[in-house]
């Protein structure tokens, strides 16, 4: 069915959601006859889905995404009406994945490129072991607050964690909840955790990372994806200049360096 | 379906080895509405890529009212002479009040089935003996000593249907639909450390007490030889039965309150029990020594179902939470329903037959029990700090 340029594809025909292996094929059929904009409807739990599409692409979903949604993901653009589950990003390498939802744990593992923009609050271990090298460079934005072990091995990409509530009558407060759990940035070597919050995050910190102040430069940096984010979920800007800013670095770029070659670190 | 190694898994496959995760699933309703079989089967086999088809089963509590002062035994046996053998036994130290064969369907092209068998049964009275004491050893005893023969679930108006297959054939096979349950807890197998067999599906049980589990119990030695010093015997060759055995050691025989068993099972780090005012630091410090044999070690997520003396459904995860848990509650706040993966609540959405909504869905802390109490309804929601709402006197010097 097509609208719009849309074309349409029902995931559960007769309230029976197809298997993972059989969307990724009609998407892939849509793709083939060049379509560019991809309407899933009725999503359930499929795994895998737009597992490494590349090109300019759009594709929406409607309905609950399962794990590893745009694993290998390489360009295209997907928004998702809803939550998502664990693994969203996995290792992707460029284009964008909008959660209007919460997110589930292990959000953005390893990816190396892309954005990653989640309206509200996130799980587990959060963009772990991000990285980026030249021109790759990956950043997740989230709305809400994390749970433990955010940006754990971080080797490089940026994090931003804005810590605010959306309420179902869609006012936006700041979210009661401590903006992070423990274990902040274990092992973070290389790249920025950026907290909005006055929480004292020394007691939160993992081994290797440090807390900074906020710089005009590390500002102007993020505010391009700060902009960017509020204008997707329709978040007054101003609003998020309220509270300060902290940053999570790394002490060091090779933080267990001393476990292999003696006290260097 | 694999049609063998019923009652007994043979010694060349005990070290057998494949890799990935479970599903996880189960509800309850508040006010105790018996609901039949069909819910939990769709959130269940909607997690199919969590399983391979080496084993899924089902608790039901409240299945058997009109017997809910004996305890069902549900068996699974290999011929009839080891069927006459346990049934003899069980004659010899107690009643049988009725005993019948587990309705199943059975595929046509299956020669040598296993006889599914449910009997309803009342121990001896003994002064110094607790009738689940004697259940108990009884079910251990049949488990250990008896060649054909495996218990799958012992407690009472409740029972556990489970086998080595998909999600959907286990269901087919014992017709899960036609049950009418209050609680229901599902699981769907990936065995990973162990091998799949038919006594080695989930759920677990031991009396009334039953666990769902995804994940693997790194601690299992540990916790084997400390249940072994209370006269458990652990026959099953899966790390998850201990996890049983532990709730019904702790919760039952101990009679400690859920959410401080829970605490024993996954203890927060003693870096996390140094912030804590003082009371809460002791009684912290306390349990975790007291119970350190007892706290699971690896990764978990798990769904218990306890009956004594009010059916309670409970969510526990590891402390790191290496495996997923969500939590919902239905619009009425009459149902709380849990699962590895919220499609288990999206796909009975897709229902147009079942009026379905939810109130809120949300993901509980990591090592923090949900606890949801037939009648009581949601106690803890798993968003708490150990011990908040539960009021400490500390007694003596510390």
């Amino acid at each position: 069915m097509i609208e719009n340029n849309i074309v349409k594809i029902n995931a559960a025909p007769n309230n029976r959601p197809l298997s993972y292996k059989k969307l990724n094929k009609q998407i892939h059929n849509m793709i083939n006859f060049k379509h560019k904009k991809i309407l899933l409807d009725d999503v359930c739990g499929q795994r895998f889905i737009a597992a490494s599409l590349q090109g300019n692409l759009e594709i929406e979903i409607n309905g609950l995404p399962g794990n590893d949604l745009g694993i290998f993901l390489d360009g295209p653009k997907i928004v998702i009406n809803g939550n998502c589950e664990d693994q969203a990003g996995n290792t992707m390498n460029d284009g964008e994945i909008i959660v209007h939802g919460e997110g589930g744990d292990v959000i953005g593992l390893s990816a190396r490129g892309g954005k990653i923009y989640i309206k509200k609050d996130v799980g587990y271990r959060v963009g772990i072991h991000i990285k980026e090298y030249e021109n790759k460079f990956p950043v997740i934005v989230i709305g809400g607050t994390t749970k433990d072990f955010l940006g754990e091995y971080m080797a490089g990409g940026l994090i931003i964690v804005l810590g605010l509530k959306f309420l179902p009558d869609g006012k936006i407060i700041e979210n009661p909840h401590t903006i992070c759990g423990d274990e902040l940035g274990t092992g973070i070597h290389r790249g920025k955790i950026i907290l909005r919050t006055e929480e004292d995050l020394e007691d939160k910190l993992g081994i290797g990372a440090k807390v900074d102040k906020m710089t005009s430069e590390t500002e102007k940096e993020i505010r391009p994806y700060i902009e960017e984010f509020c204008q997707t979920f329709e978040i007054p800007l101003e609003m998020l200049f309220e509270k300060p800013f902290k940053v999570i670095k790394p002490i060091s770029k090779r933080p267990f360096g001393g476990n292999y070659i003696g006290t260097i670190i | 379906m694999y049609w063998k190694n019923y009652t007994s898994l043979p010694k060349q496959f005990r070290n057998e080895r494949v890799f990935d995760g479970c599903g996880i699933s189960g509800y309850m309703n508040i006010d105790g509405k018996r609901e039949n079989g069909k819910k939990i089967i769709d959130m269940i086999t909607i997690l199919n890529d969590r399983e391979n088809g080496l084993g899924a089963g089902f608790a039901a509590y409240g299945i058997y009212p009109e017997h809910h002062d004996c305890y069902a035994l549900h068996f699974l046996f290999d011929d009839e002479p080891s069927k006459s053998n346990v049934l003899d036994y069980l004659m010899d130290v107690g009643f049988i009040v009725q005993s019948e064969a587990i309705p199943t369907k059975i595929p046509p092209n299956v020669d040598n089935p296993p006889i599914t068998w449910r009997t309803f049964f009342h121990p001896q009275e003994k002064k110094n003996l607790s009738e689940d004491e004697q259940v108990l050893q009884i079910v251990m005893n049949i488990n250990e000593n008896f060649e054909g023969a495996f218990v799958m679930s012992s407690g009472k108006n409740m029972g556990v249907f489970k086998g080595n297959g998909w999600s959907h054939e286990i269901a087919e096979f014992y017709k899960i639909q036609e049950y009418k349950a209050n609680m229901w807890l599902a699981h769907s197998r990936f065995p990973t450390n162990t091998p799949g067999w038919w006594g080695g599906a989930h759920p677990f049980n031991l009396l009334n007490t039953c666990v769902v589990h995804n994940g693997e119990i790194t601690s299992y030695g540990t916790n084997k030889r400390y249940l072994e010093s209370f006269g458990y015997k652990c026959t099953l060759h899966t790390d998850t039965e201990v996890i049983a055995y532990l709730f019904d050691l702790l919760c039952r025989k101990h009679e400690m309150p859920i959410e401080i068993s829970s605490i024993a099972l996954a203890p927060p780090l003693f870096k996390e029990i140094e912030r804590f005012e003082k009371n809460y630091k002791i009684a912290l410090k306390n349990i975790r020594a007291t119970y350190r044999s007892a706290m699971l070690n690896g990764p978990f997520s798990i769904v218990v179902g306890l009956a004594n003396p009010i059916p309670t459904m409970i969510g526990l995860t590891d402390r790191k939470k290496l495996r997923p848990l969500v939590i919902g509650v239905s619009e009425d706040d009459n149902t709380i329903y849990m699962s590895s993966e919220e499609a288990s609540f999206r796909r009975l959405m897709l229902d147009p037959n079942i009026n379905f909504a939810l109130k809120e869905v949300w993901h509980p802390k990591s090592g923090t029990a949900i606890v949801a109490t037939m009648g009581r309804g949601l106690s803890r929601n798993g968003l708490e700090k150990p011990l908040e709402k539960i009021e400490l006197t500390i007694e003596g010097d510390n």
